[in-house]
């Protein structure tokens, strides 16, 4: 049923379609490290293009499947994430933001020169052979990026990471090694990169070093701060507005910039936490559904 | 037997000396508490012993075992628990979630597990750390604001907060860094109450506090720090009766 859905969508709308699937993606990814460890990184980019270029790469000398170009692209960003991270991620807020953008901008700098991805030309990435549309590959990837990032926030997992973000000092003292979190946090975050930079290069064909500099970053954390810094379905709304938002405002022409960057402010201002920030939306749904969670589970405790 | 043990622990910070050569024993199942005047050196040498700073010099064992230089997070979770003067909690979380993350020592199952919370080990050992925390909140009282978020509650519960979330750890020793402050006489009463229940259930407790009538009700020994040095250690009031304690805390013509 699917696949005739998908082939029934005229190409222009599926491709913001898939532009919207990616920026989730990305979002999500960011949403690990910043939204719930608290480390803020302003080169996340570096690890989307890591991705895009490790994919494509896969892609045009060895010709593997698809999905184990997607896999081995999250994984080799990760893999670069962790060694990098671990000296790096000793540093806090300011100090380890200004690292990251170094880091990515060495990065771009790399693939600019190196010859195998061919230097400042980039690459132009064959259409994968896969049994899947691109599109439909997209919706699962985002699918199971948004289970695994859900299951991350309820778990033990998740709770560490969340105690670092509030208070290094007193998550240690619970027994929590911070800097092996920290680092593990960093890969996965950087996996979800890698992944959506893989799906970004066989989706638009042709990737450039220079399509991951600075703004793409910025474009990443804009879109979690936008949604609620930490909020799973804040990065995905806030990763939907804002990969849509040029193309709804196509319509203004050269103007079309301006009216996104004033929208960005107003929403600033008028909800700081962002859109989604400090809203439980399970226990929202749940409510809507009837549910009254909260005082379901205090009713079974006075029974204890 | 001493669970804890500091031989001449010394700590500087440049030149300033804040901890000179501290012998302390702590025994199981006991309540001794740490008092003197401000800025002896009483929340170093909790930062010491939970790792915060390693010693400049001496040792610190516990359970025989040397722990003087190792992480404060592998301290903690070898059974040292502890709640901080100015109170720590994660504020935007919940009751419930702030004990949660102090029972993270008593789980095992990493990324994999949070990825695979199907797998029925996985949800036994959420429900087990669940059960844990459900019972540290009530030992502290506060079992039915499980779900509010910890920075919403009143100062004196948020002292207790930290005791249950210390408690999660399952520690066989807890340290309390001034668990009185600002509460009130009544608050203080429920306090001394929970504490010796604390002890009773086979913590060992050392505290550090300044009132003294709290702390020689509660106290089974005192040691008395003053310029990072041990001036007397016994029971209570041998204690009250040292003339050096007398002359720390009232002054020279005091003692006499």
């Amino acid at each position: 049923m699917l696949p005739a859905i998908t082939a029934s969508i005229d190409p222009y709308t599926m491709q913001i379609l898939v532009n919207i699937g990616i920026g989730i993606i990305l979002a999500l990814g960011l949403t690990i490290i910043t939204g719930l460890t608290g480390q803020l990184s302003l080169g996340h980019a570096a690890f989307m293009s890591i991705g895009a270029f490790s994919g494509a790469l896969l892609t045009i000398k060895t010709g593997l499947p698809f999905y184990l170009t997607i896999l081995f692209s999250g994984l080799i960003s990760s893999m670069v994430a962790a060694a990098i991270g671990w000296p790096i991620l000793r540093l806090t807020g300011d100090y380890l933001a200004i690292c990251t953008l170094g880091f990515a901008e060495i990065i771009k700098v790399v693939f600019l020169n190196l010859e195998i991805t061919n230097k400042a030309l980039g690459l132009t990435v064959p259409t994968p052979a896969s049994a899947l549309a691109m599109p439909l590959t997209v919706l699962i990837v985002v699918i199971l990026t948004i289970i695994a990032s859900a299951s991350i926030v309820n778990s033990r997992f998740g709770r560490a990471l969340k105690a670092i973000r509030d208070d290094e000092i007193a998550a240690e003292s619970m027994g929590i090694n911070i800097a092996r979190y920290k680092v593990q946090s960093f890969a996965i975050s950087a996996f979800m990169a890698g992944v959506g930079g893989c799906l970004y290069a066989h989706f638009l064909g042709y990737i450039n070093p220079s399509d991951f500099g600075f703004l793409k970053s910025i474009d990443m954390l804009s879109m979690i701060v936008l949604g609620g810094l930490g909020s799973i379905p804040g990065a995905v709304l806030g990763a939907s507005l804002l990969s849509a938002a040029p193309e709804f405002l196509r319509f203004m022409s050269q103007y079309r910039m301006l009216v996104y960057g004033a929208l960005l402010v107003f929403l600033m201002v008028f909800r700081p936490n962002g859109l989604l920030g400090g809203i439980d939306c399970a226990e929202l749904v749940l409510r809507k559904l009837g549910v009254k969670p909260r005082s379901a589970a205090r009713k079974q405790e006075d029974t204890q | 037997m001493s669970l804890l043990m500091l031989e001449n622990t010394t700590i500087r910070f440049g030149g300033l000396v804040a901890v000179n050569s501290v012998s302390l024993e702590i025994h199981e199942g006991e309540i001794l508490a740490l008092i003197g005047p401000n800025g002896a050196g009483k929340s170093t040498i909790f930062n010491l012993i939970t790792g915060i700073y390693p010693p400049t010099e001496g040792n610190i064992s516990f359970k025989g075992k040397s722990i003087a230089g190792l992480s404060p997070s592998v301290i903690a979770a070898g059974g040292v628990a502890r709640t901080f003067q100015n109170i720590r909690l994660f504020g935007e979380q919940t009751v419930l979630d702030n004990v949660l993350i102090g029972a993270h020592t008593r789980g095992n199952w990493d990324l994999t597990g949070a990825l695979l919370q199907f797998l029925p080990s996985v949800r036994r050992e959420e429900g087990r750390l669940l059960e844990l925390a459900i019972h540290c909140l009530s030992q502290v009282g506060l079992a039915r604001k499980a779900y509010e978020p910890a920075c919403s509650l009143p100062y004196g519960e948020q002292r207790r907060l930290e005791i249950a979330r210390a408690l999660a750890i399952e520690p066989a020793l807890l340290l309390l860094d001034e668990p009185a402050a600002g509460m009130n006489p009544h608050e203080k009463q429920t306090l001394l109450e929970m504490v010796r229940s604390i002890r009773d259930s086979g913590v060992t407790v050392f505290l550090v506090e300044h009132d003294m009538k709290f702390v020689m009700g509660i106290s089974d020994r005192i040691a008395v720090l003053d310029y990072g040095s041990k001036i007397a250690d016994g029971r209570p009031e041998e204690v009250r009766a040292n003339p050096a304690v007398i002359e720390a805390y009232l002054g020279k013509g005091a003692a006499q």
